[in-house]
């Protein structure tokens, strides 16, 4: 009891940093532990403000408190408040990376380390990531030097099923679940194409073929339908409970919508199969992965309002990704789906600005003007959606969390620089200063920590 | 008639070559040379090679004009490192002749033999600013060698695309080079010994080789004069290299052997910069790469290139995603240098003159400067900024054509209201 109340008290102090999660906090096994870091009241002034609900708001002022976003608009006051001069700055909302393995493919790339496949079967709905996840991972801690406050954290592609992905908050504690996004949906990790017929193909057993990926998916979701029917009709007390089962579980998460759908799909016709098997299951593609030609289906994707996360322009390392054109996401866009850039890479997800900006210029090239207060969104309000947390991040909207980035120009020059990185509402980064700035287990003594200074 | 009798004539007056000359007048010239940034430049290119270059120059009458008013003009861009026209698809083992398993050819393993100047990855890189690139050997995967062979440099021409074979020899030490050698840092250290000790010995007794006089060599006969290169110190060593105590093990190396070396990779190269510019061994870096990938690379960090620069060591800017199908990203890497703390110029002169230097190719590419090859870019706005793309290349002095099997496909999709399906659209 002593202890709650001490507990208590440190809640009190801290209060404007985390009482929107405590509304999350569950005893329930797994849960979100995540507390925000502590933050004070604070008032951007004068800056270039990319909203990441489409508008540009020049000479603007943002301002949070407690965590969230309160207002956004010109000449605030903000009593109390700390105020930071950031005019000549821009400020977005944080970055959010749909597709990260951090933490399950950390570095440094040691066999230890490799935690992201359970390739041991095809379908492994019953891996979650956050069990492999390693938040000592250094690529956390440039990430958020790149502007990122959010990722999902995802098992590899070797099948057709991997298992759960996880969103967080780039706030490495001690554990995922001191990391794990108050109330974000889980994800379900699915791959099409090359990855599981290669996989699972040379050890002779299937799929070897695409075809085959495809009976192994339909073969999936007619098992969790049943299960799924088994524990309606035990419900209603019409026959025995079947025994719990953690791979269809998973599964029958996303029939009943609760757990959305990153499905790793390169080439057109396979994304148009998979939505297509979805159809026949009734579930919803949240969002394809690596949809290298997503280009060339725009108008499927906007129909069947399934997102596309894709590269700027990797393309050719593999057969499937042949095809892949600098100008896809804008193209997506153009036809009125969802496009998100993500990164794969612990390299690439430190610049997304980056890789969003080199398909602006590929796509004023051939006339369609991308202006970067719509561009923002691909990996910000976007990428929330595909994660279903539009609701709590993603823009800079009152009531949001105040997940922000003060960058020292236009984010979508190569010049760019992240300054300050906010995640809900606390100072999580600030470039140069490393009384702010954290540095996880494994960097201990490296360059990482001593800023090369050896 | 007439047409036809001054078009012989013109011919007669510029038959020796055939050549054309063009003059790209009015802009903004990052020459990388002595003569460094002229505004309202002109360069006059003939038969391929720049002759001239200057502010004010006077336009010879008949010449093709490229109007670059208000347009940033550079020297062509060099990809430092890559496995550019080697390989097509590089997941898939058919269409990839950069790697190979077989023991007998190791150093002798000559890239130049394979390479594809009409592979589709060409036209995709030169569009965006590449000219001339090094196209090297890879080590392999599970299987592979601590000396892989020769280094070809290519341009991203039409024609006579091979400037210079054996440009360099690789080997890859660190994890992957102990891995290779049998699971040790110190096998990998006595593998590439024994290589540059049979070499001279092979040279030492060539006759008594050849009269089965000798004793038996680890190394093929090709092999060994694959090496003859490298252990008189013409042919450098192209180290794949990350730990900084391993860079130290090589510099002693190339000093007691007299050789001639360059870093690819170098994570940690900025810790050693002093002596490695006291060695004149120059570095490849990875600019980005500022993670641990593995226990070589512990220290690794943004910021390298300005450590390397104020040591005063000769480097090249690349990336570890900018190596092969997206070598046109050095510009992206030298505008991350920049944002690093690097000087702009050093940063163009970091993928342009600097890798020409590094593989012995300066006095014909690099820099715009009369006498040298007409790799030039015309550039819209700062090159290095991710909306920037060229609006006219020019390699040996033939204006590039500005498309790509990836404008194609970007153009037939644009035709999204076409009822054809994208088959039968316009091409």
């Amino acid at each position: 009891m002593i202890k709650k109340i001490a507990a208590l008290g440190a809640f009190v102090f801290l209060l404007h940093g985390c009482d929107r999660n405590a509304a999350d906090e569950s005893d329930a096994a797994f849960a979100s532990r995540y507390k925000a870091l502590s933050g004070e009241a604070t008032l951007l002034k004068g800056a270039t403000v990319l909203t990441g609900a489409g508008e540009r708001l020049n000479n603007a002022d943002v301002y949070f408190a407690d965590g969230q976003i309160v207002a956004v608009g010109t000449d605030l006051i903000a009593d109390g408040a700390k105020v930071v001069d950031a005019s000549d700055k821009w400020i977005t909302p944080g970055v959010i990376d749909v597709h990260s393995h951090l933490g399950v493919y950390p570095s440094p790339g040691t066999q230890s380390h490799s935690d992201g496949n359970e390739a041991t079967a095809p379908v492994t709905a019953e891996v979650w990531a956050e069990h492999s996840v390693w938040p000592q991972d250094p690529g956390f801690v440039t990430a958020l030097a790149g502007g990122v406050t959010s990722m999902q954290l995802l098992p590899g592609s070797a099948n057709l099923v991997g298992g759960r992905g996880v969103t967080v908050k780039n706030v490495p504690g001690r554990n995922v679940m001191d990391m794990k996004f108050p109330g974000a949906p889980y994800g379900l990790k699915m791959a099409c194409g090359e990855n599981p017929k290669r996989v699972y193909g040379e050890r002779g057993q299937a799929p070897s073929t695409r075809m085959g990926n495809v009976a192994g998916y339909r073969s999936a979701w007619i098992e969790a339908a049943e299960y799924r029917n088994k524990l309606a009709a035990a419900d209603k007390g019409q026959g025995e409970a079947p025994t719990r089962d953690l791979k269809l579980e998973t599964l029958v998460g996303v029939l009943n919508g609760e757990i959305l759908v990153h499905n790793h799909c390169y080439r057109a016709d396979e994304m148009s199969v998979m939505l297509e098997i979805a159809k026949e299951f009734e579930y919803k593609v949240g969002t394809f992965h690596h949809a290298v030609e997503a280009y060339k289906i725009g108008d499927l994707l906007a129909e069947a309002d399934t997102c596309a996360a894709m590269w700027a322009d990797w393309w050719g390392f593999k057969m499937e990704a042949y095809d892949g054109i600098r100008e896809n996401a804008a193209l997506v866009d153009k036809a009125g789906a969802c496009a998100v850039i993500h990164s794969d890479d612990k390299i690439g997800i430190q610049r997304l600005n980056q890789e969003t900006a080199k398909v602006m210029g590929a796509a004023a090239r051939v006339g369609i003007d991308i202006a970067p207060e719509h561009a923002i969104q691909w990996i910000t309000s976007n990428a929330a959606k595909s994660l279903g947390v539009a609701d709590k991040t993603g823009t800079l909207e009152a009531g949001k969390m105040a997940d922000v980035v003060v960058w020292n120009r236009n984010p979508f020059s190569v010049y760019s620089k992240a300054e300050r990185v906010y995640i809900d509402g606390a100072l999580a980064y600030e470039r140069g200063n490393p009384a702010v700035n954290p540095v996880t287990d494994f960097s201990l003594g490296t360059a990482a920590a001593t800023g090369g200074a050896k | 008639m007439n047409r036809f009798v001054s078009l012989v004539a013109a011919l007669l007056v510029t038959l020796p070559a055939f050549a054309e000359t063009i003059a790209i007048v009015g802009g903004t010239v990052h020459t990388v040379g002595s003569e460094g940034r002229l505004e309202n430049a002109t360069i006059i290119i003939n038969d391929g090679r720049i002759t001239a270059v200057g502010s004010g120059l006077a336009v010879p009458d008949g010449v093709t004009v490229i109007d670059a008013g208000g347009k940033i003009v550079t020297p062509g861009l060099f990809s430092p490192i890559g496995r550019l026209g080697l390989v097509d698809v590089s997941s898939s083992s058919g269409p990839v002749d950069s790697a190979q398993t077989n023991e007998f050819f190791t150093a002798s393993f000559d890239v130049a033999d394979a390479y594809n100047r009409r592979s589709v990855a060409i036209p995709i890189q030169r569009i965006d600013g590449i000219t001339r690139a090094a196209t090297v050997p890879s080590p392999g995967s599970d299987v592979g060698h601590v000396l892989s062979g020769l280094a070809a440099i290519v341009n991203l021409g039409d024609k006579n695309a091979l400037d210079k074979r054996g440009a360099a020899m690789v080997i890859t030490l660190g994890e992957s080079g102990s891995h290779y050698a049998g699971g040790s840092r110190t096998a990998a250290w006595l593998t590439l010994r024994n290589s540059l000790d049979e070499a001279l010995d092979y040279r030492e007794h060539k006759r008594d080789v050849e009269r089965g006089m000798r004793r038996e060599y680890q190394h093929s006969i090709a092999d060994l004069e694959a090496l003859q290169g490298v252990i008189a110190g013409d042919t450098p060593l192209l180290v794949n290299v990350h730990r900084a105590s391993d860079i130290e093990t090589l510099i002693a190396l190339t000093e007691e052997y007299g050789l001639n070396a360059i870093i690819v990779g170098g994570a940690e190269a900025w810790m050693v910069a002093d002596e490695l510019a006291s060695a004149e061994i120059p570095v490849i870096l990875q600019v980005t790469s500022n993670l641990p990938g593995n226990f070589d690379q512990l220290n690794a960090r943004r910021g390298a290139a300005n450590v390397l620069a104020t040591a005063g060591v000769l480097f090249a800017l690349s990336d570890s995603q900018s190596e092969s199908n997206n070598a046109r990203n050095i510009t992206q890497s030298a505008g991350n240098a920049v944002a690093d703390g690097l000087s702009w110029d050093l940063a163009l002169r970091a993928i342009t003159l600097a890798p020409a230097e590094i593989y012995g190719v300066d006095n014909n590419v690099g820099s715009i400067e009369a006498g040298k090859a007409a790799d030039i870019v015309i550039w819209p706005a700062d090159p290095f900024e991710l909306t920037t793309y060229p609006d006219q290349v020019l390699i040996n002095g033939v204006v590039i054509p500005m498309e790509s099997r990836q404008t194609m496909l970007r153009d037939r999709y644009l035709q999204m209201d076409s009822e054809k399906p994208p088959a039968w659209r316009d091409r």
